[in-house]
């Protein structure tokens, strides 16, 4: 009968051969291990001095203001240390900003609305992305290049002209309805721009691409054979989909779904170039708090309230994640 | 081996052909290949073979890398489809029959197993798809995995198991959906030597007891050997000759199929006489006259190649006692000593020239221990070759 021993038996054999090679070989191996630590080390450490510098700094002297309170004066809110005539250091911290965002409804409102508009935005992403992923993945060499050229192309163009283009697409006088009409579809214009529907476009336009390349990365690791293992042993493509397809894209889906989630829950320009008055996302409260009100501590608790709607639902994930990974 | 309690179909042919099927007349192929052909645009990987192959064999297609091996498997499987002809299992034709409905199981090269998944859930994998009761399915998936022994291993990730673990949950995923043909591509070519004889055992062992029909694909001549009941010799996409291990290997058909398998000899001649029992042959290079037992259909004068295994040739320091047929002298040139038994290299003396002629190989069992390094028959020793009429076969390709 098979041994499984076997082939711990011939690990021994190979680990003992390689024992007898020189001393000379193991010192340079040594050093050259060191070398690898150390380089190790500094590459992970530049992300990390990045992150602080311009993540982390910036993220306290936010939340510095978020818990100051606003002033008509230059910066436009109170500083968070103070010195009394007696020399003594007095730290002022004003939560009224936040108690603000609890208090007026249409702040959970606006951050209720981006949550819904950026999750079913990502859902559409994904349903369209992933067939193209996949579409791309098995079509031959030449083609597969020019295919994914056309969804980093739009990157080469300004996004802003991009989204001035759907506005163009989308007016009443626009081309699209000036299409229907030629046609015959609808006899007057029907409104398309500023709408939830023109938002919806314009960030599955943008984000789409986001959502493909993190796909086709993954699935180009996927072992194709794998299809035909499955098939062989009786699954219908339907089913080979959904057991051995889905969770092994599953990392690609992840990574698609927070590149497209997170930047288009906070997007500002297109609620507010294709929304107009009747899209309000978190975003345009934000650039509004800061520059029509001047109201730098009540926007500055906006940016922090929508950081940790975001951060915190993902490391929860994480967490879980990692500790499926460890049982 | 454990006990292997499956209600399994074993077969109870009566007849004297029950281990021999295909010489029975009467007996219906399991598996007809008729005139498949498949082109990869102008590239003809597999060039209109017709071939039969009958329940409960262990069927090897051997043959060199790129050879049209995989693509052959591939299309029974249902990967491929033929660009021309057709392929019947168990009597139906399989041309628009997707591979999930067919009634073989495929082992694969890669082993093609289910990374995310736990060894008993590859093992499971097929049963669930058909719909198999849930404790059935762990029955099956039980008795399987003790039969590879790997029930310890049951709740182990492919990418924590060894290639030869690997191999084996690939053989028990297949295996467990009971299928009626099993197609392995190169299944041993990932284990070491050892690993890769002891599973040629256990692959006979498990095919005899299942009766399921084995194809096997393999470039290793001794592994198809070892293994088959009967052996098709491939090249360029087509099959050069299809017979049983002796067969192919004392009676090859051609030049090509005697040098594929094992070493051979092969001395050019030219007929001199062939009548009802027996052929004689003069050499172009030696002054030897060969003699053939089996006749083959040959002119006189008609030019071909006597070839002769390594080990049926004896080999003497004294000369024959009559000059005969079928006998050659010349000087040992090389000594490859392996222990039970050694290679000699002879080169031939050639007519009238002081030059070295061809070499021939001679395999001798070690009977007996080299005495202080030296061999019964050393190196430059003068030898007397000869071999059987019977032994040697005419080859005019
Ligand atoms: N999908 C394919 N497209 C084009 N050529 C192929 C394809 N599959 C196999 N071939 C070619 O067909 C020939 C036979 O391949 P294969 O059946 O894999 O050989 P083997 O298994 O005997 O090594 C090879 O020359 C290979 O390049
Ligand atoms: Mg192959």
């Amino acid at each position: 009968m098979m041994t499984p021993d076997a082939d711990n038996k011939a690990n021994i054999q190979s680990t003992h051969s390689s024992s007898v090679a020189g001393v000379g070989s193991r010192i340079t191996e040594l050093f050259f291990n060191k070398i690898h630590e150390k380089w190790r080390s500094i590459v992970v450490a530049i992300p990390f001095i990045w992150l602080l510098v311009f993540f982390l700094a910036p993220f306290f002297i936010v939340f510095k203001i978020s818990i100051a309170e606003s002033l008509i004066a230059s910066p436009p809110f109170s500083s968070l240390f103070d010195w009394t005539e007696e020399g003594v250091i007095t730290v002022r911290v004003i939560f009224d900003s936040f108690l603000y965002l609890v208090e007026d409804e249409l702040y959970l409102d606006t951050y209720l609305t981006s949550i819904r508009i950026s999750s079913i935005s990502t859902l559409i992403c994904l349903l369209l992305g992933y067939p193209i992923a996949y579409a791309i993945i098995k079509s031959p060499d030449t083609t597969r290049h020019i295919l994914l050229l056309m969804v980093i192309l739009p990157f080469w163009t300004s996004f802003l002209l991009r989204v001035y283009a759907w506005m163009g697409l989308l007016a009443d006088q626009g081309t699209i309805n000036d299409l229907l009409i030629w046609l015959g579809i609808i006899d007057k214009p029907i409104r398309l721009l500023y709408s939830h529907f023109a938002v919806y476009v314009g960030i599955v336009y943008t984000y789409i691409p986001f959502m493909i390349l993190p796909l086709y990365a993954n699935m180009e690791k996927l072992d194709m054979t794998l299809h035909e293992a499955a098939a062989d042993l009786g699954a219908k493509p339907m089913s080979t989909f959904f057991t051995v397809t889905l969770p092994l894209t599953l990392p690609g889906i992840i990574a698609g779904s927070l590149l497209v989630f997170i930047p288009a829950t906070g997007e500002y320009v297109i609620p507010d170039l294709l929304g107009g008055g009747n899209v309000s996302m978190i975003g345009k409260v934000l650039y509004n708090e800061f520059n029509a009100n001047h109201d730098w501590p009540v926007a500055s608790a906006v940016a922090i309230a929508l950081l940790l709607a975001l951060v915190v639902p993902m490391m929860i994930y994480q967490h879980v994640q990692s500790k499926e990974g460890v049982s | 081996m454990t006990i292997f309690g499956f209600g399994w179909e074993i077969m109870t042919n009566e007849t004297n052909y029950q281990d021999r099927q295909w010489l029975d007349p009467d007996a219906e192929p399991f598996i007809q290949l008729r005139g498949v052909t498949k082109q990869f645009g102008s590239f003809t990987a597999v060039k209109g073979v017709d071939l039969d192959i009958y329940k409960g064999e262990l069927f090897s297609l051997l043959g060199g890398s790129g050879c049209g091996k995989t693509t052959l498997l591939r299309m029974l499987a249902g990967f491929e489809t033929p660009t021309s002809g057709t392929i019947y299992i168990d009597g139906m034709a399989m041309n628009d029959v997707p591979p999930y409905e067919r009634p073989v199981n495929m082992m694969f090269q890669s082993y093609a197993l289910f990374p995310h998944m736990t060894v008993e859930s590859n093992v499971a994998y097929g049963l669930k798809r058909d719909g198999v009761k849930k404790s059935e399915i762990a029955e099956r998936v039980d008795a399987m995995l003790s039969m590879v022994e790997l029930s310890d291993f049951a709740k182990r990730k492919p990418h924590q198991l060894s290639g030869g673990q690997r191999q084996r949950v690939a053989l028990a995923r297949a295996l467990v959906k009971r299928p009626k043909v099993l197609l392995l591509d190169e299944p041993l070519v990932a284990l070491d030597k050892r690993l890769r004889e002891q599973t040629q055992f256990e692959l006979m062992n498990i095919q005899d007891k299942l009766g399921v029909t084995f194809i096997v694909v393999t470039h290793d001549q001794e592994e198809a050997m070892t293994l088959s009941t009967r052996i098709a010799v491939m090249d360029q996409g087509q099959f050069m000759q299809i017979g049983t291990p002796t067969e192919i290997y004392e009676y090859p058909e051609t030049k090509l199929i005697a040098n594929f398998i094992g070493s051979v000899n092969m001395f050019e001649g030219r007929v001199v006489s062939n009548d009802d029992d027996h052929m004689l042959v003069d050499s172009v290079e030696t002054a030897c006259r060969f003699e053939l037992g089996a006749v083959a259909k040959a002119e006189k004068g008609a030019k071909l190649w006597v070839a002769v295994r390594p080990e049926k040739i004896s080999m003497s320091t004294t000369a024959p006692q009559s000059v005969g047929t079928n006998q050659i002298k010349g000087t040992v040139h090389d000594i490859g000593y392996l222990g039970n038994m050694s290679i000699y290299r002879i080169q031939l003396d050639q007519n009238g020239s002081s030059e070295g002629g061809s070499l021939v190989e001679v395999t001798v069992p070690n009977q007996v221990r080299p005495k202080d390094g030296k061999h019964a028959i050393d190196w430059d020793d003068e030898v007397y070759l000869s071999w059987h009429p019977e032994s040697s076969v005419a080859l005019f390709r």
